[in-house]
């Protein structure tokens, strides 16, 4: 019995190393070919690179106008998120404290907003923010990421926050702290966990996000790090091996970050899935 | 609590709080969604100011365009292949991965790993992949499945599309039913051990009714990523070969934005939703019923 469990054990973890190998197979690929000049891929895609040239990744580097790009990602996805948190984290709270039946209807009527797909928003927006001038700025897409990531922020900090006991903040009150003190010195401390989980979903989800910032940023210095890529691509497409550095090159810093952190983001994402 | 008496009180702190975020989140979601609404019943051009009102006939436009309902039923078709694959995949991954595995760890963490990447560069990894990889791999050993370009094939480049969909999602959702699975009282294993039930009986009678919750949202999330997917879309097919391809996503982003039918795009971008919305509603309504009677 002990043994046979073990042979079976032997035998998943061989067949789950092979899945594994071909599962990862497509970045490896990307990783060897972004070294080789376009011959060498005709000739064989499989076959490592025989010197470890970094020309592809220097031109890459420069025509994808990589720094910028990168600080435009930084810099939508750090405000985008450091907002949500903030403004959904004292929602919520009015939410759960406030049991007016505006707030039950509000509340409600965000959880049921979910349900609207982006394709269903996209056109009138463009349209809205188009005519009053708000198109092409980093910030206006920030505050599009706010309206957006709104509704699941405040769903996910109401559940935790109506676990919290009152009286931690009323030995506050009696103290003399307004509620806005007694929100940051009490509340908002002991929403860590949410708020770690709600960060990992929204930076994952900002941070690689498409067809919004295509949209809305439409100069070349306004690129975010995914639209970069998507305009190099187009224009190098025929140059393989600089399209793979390009590719390399924006997923290196997502990569260091898992590997950083992969418990955490793991964590984050089954935590978020459990409402 | 602050006792607060007054009116004026009560709506300073509910501007300090709530104000900001209502705020955004009515003029980013509502307010585009209900102005949508009312743009699909205008003849709105995208570029005049000014617009008239002409009842249904966008949607009678939109349902009559071959190239719509083609695009919808592929989508569905799409849908149904990418949800049962992800879910019975990642399903089974989970299982093995919560046996005490050596290194089941490191496998859950490279599994998750393309769910890091944004689509449309996953796309652009698979475009390469499918035409150069494959088919060098197909000419040299002789692999006729291989040996021609499937991206120029309508019907095996729909199967490229649901391939890295699945390979995308799986390790996403493999997370989902891993936390479910630990989640499950060890005790009740072991007490169906000891009644002499086989890991097959276990499965059928223990795990899967306790895991209806799981699958619930997991089921959900692909189903309405399944309708929205743009970006894989994209970046591997571009709706190609000739528009065969074309998912909704897609096709309504073209509508619009490309041959410039803003009205009628957002005509079958409410469609899109009313159908989204069914769906999904229908899914979570039957699973649940499913929970309550566990």
């Amino acid at each position: 019995m002990e043994k046979n469990n073990r042979i079976l054990n032997g035998i998943k973890f061989f067949a789950l190393s092979i899945f594994l190998v071909l599962y990862i197979f497509p970045f490896f690929i990307v990783l060897i070919n972004s070294f080789k000049e376009r011959k060498e891929i005709l000739s064989n895609p499989l076959k490592l690179p025989s010197v470890l040239n970094l020309s592809n990744y220097i031109d890459a580097f420069t025509k994808m106008n990589y720094i910028h790009a990168f600080l435009n990602s930084l810099i939508i996805t750090a405000f985008s998120v450091f907002l949500i948190t903030l403004l959904s984290s004292m929602t919520a709270y009015i939410f759960v404290r406030k049991k007016w039946k505006f707030n039950q209807f509000m509340f409600f009527f965000m959880v049921a907003s979910m349900i609207i797909p982006f394709q269903g928003i996209m056109i009138p927006l463009v349209k809205i923010y188009g005519s009053i001038g708000m198109m092409n700025s980093k910030w206006a897409l920030i505050y599009m990421y706010v309206g957006f990531g709104a509704s699941l922020a405040v769903f996910m900090y109401h559940g935790f926050i109506k676990s919290i006991p009152l009286e931690l903040e009323e030995a506050a009150t009696i103290d003399g702290s307004s509620q806005l003190q007694t929100f940051f010195k009490i509340v908002f401390p002991l929403l860590k966990p949410v708020t770690t989980t709600i960060a990992i979903l929204d930076i994952l989800w900002i941070w690689n996000d498409f067809l919004l910032p295509y949209l809305v940023l439409m100069a070349p210095e306004q690129r975010t790090l995914p639209l970069s890529v998507f305009y190099f691509y187009g224009t190098y497409t025929v140059d393989y091996g600089r399209a793979m550095a390009a590719l390399m090159l924006a997923i290196i810093p997502i990569i260091i970050v898992y590997l950083l952190m992969q418990n955490q983001i793991i964590e984050g994402v089954s935590k978020g899935a459990i409402k | 609590m602050n006792q607060e008496k007054t009116l004026l009180a009560k709506l300073k702190t509910y501007l300090i709080f709530a104000g900001p975020t209502i705020f955004a989140f009515f003029t980013v979601m509502i307010l585009p969604f209900l102005y949508g609404i009312y743009l699909t019943f205008t003849d709105w051009d995208g570029i005049s100011a000014t617009h008239a009102f002409v009842g249904f006939s966008n949607y009678l436009q939109a349902f009559k365009d071959k190239v719509f309902w083609t695009s919808f039923l592929l989508t569905l078709k799409y849908v149904f292949f990418t949800v049962i694959l992800i879910n019975v995949i990642a399903f089974f991954l989970a299982y093995v991965l919560t046996s005490g595995l050596k290194g089941q760890n490191f496998f859950r963490a490279g599994f998750f790993t393309p769910n890091l990447i944004g689509g449309v560069l996953l796309g652009f990894i698979w475009q390469f992949i499918f035409s150069e990889i494959l088919v060098y791999f197909g000419k040299s050993y002789n692999v006729p499945i291989f040996s021609n370009f499937w991206l120029s094939d309508p019907d095996k480049a729909f199967w490229a599309l649901v391939i890295v969909t699945v390979w995308q999602y799986t390790g996403y959702m493999m997370v989902i039913y891993i936390a479910g699975l630990v989640n499950i009282p060890r005790d009740l294993l072991e007490a169906a051990s000891i009644d002499g039930a086989n890991s097959y009986q276990r499965l059928k009678n223990v795990i899967l009714p306790l895991m209806v919750p799981s699958f619930t949202i997991s089921v959900f999330l692909t189903l309405q990523r399944g309708f929205m997917v743009y970006d894989i879309n994209l970046a591997l097919t571009n709706g190609g070969p000739y528009k065969s391809t074309e998912l909704i996503s897609l096709h309504i982003y073209n509508t619009a934005f490309l041959h410039q039918q803003y009205s009628t795009g957002q005509a079958k971008a409410i469609f899109l939703f009313f159908v989204v919305a069914t769906v999904t509603l229908l899914q979570v309504y039957f699973s649940k019923k499913l929970e309550v009677e566990n």
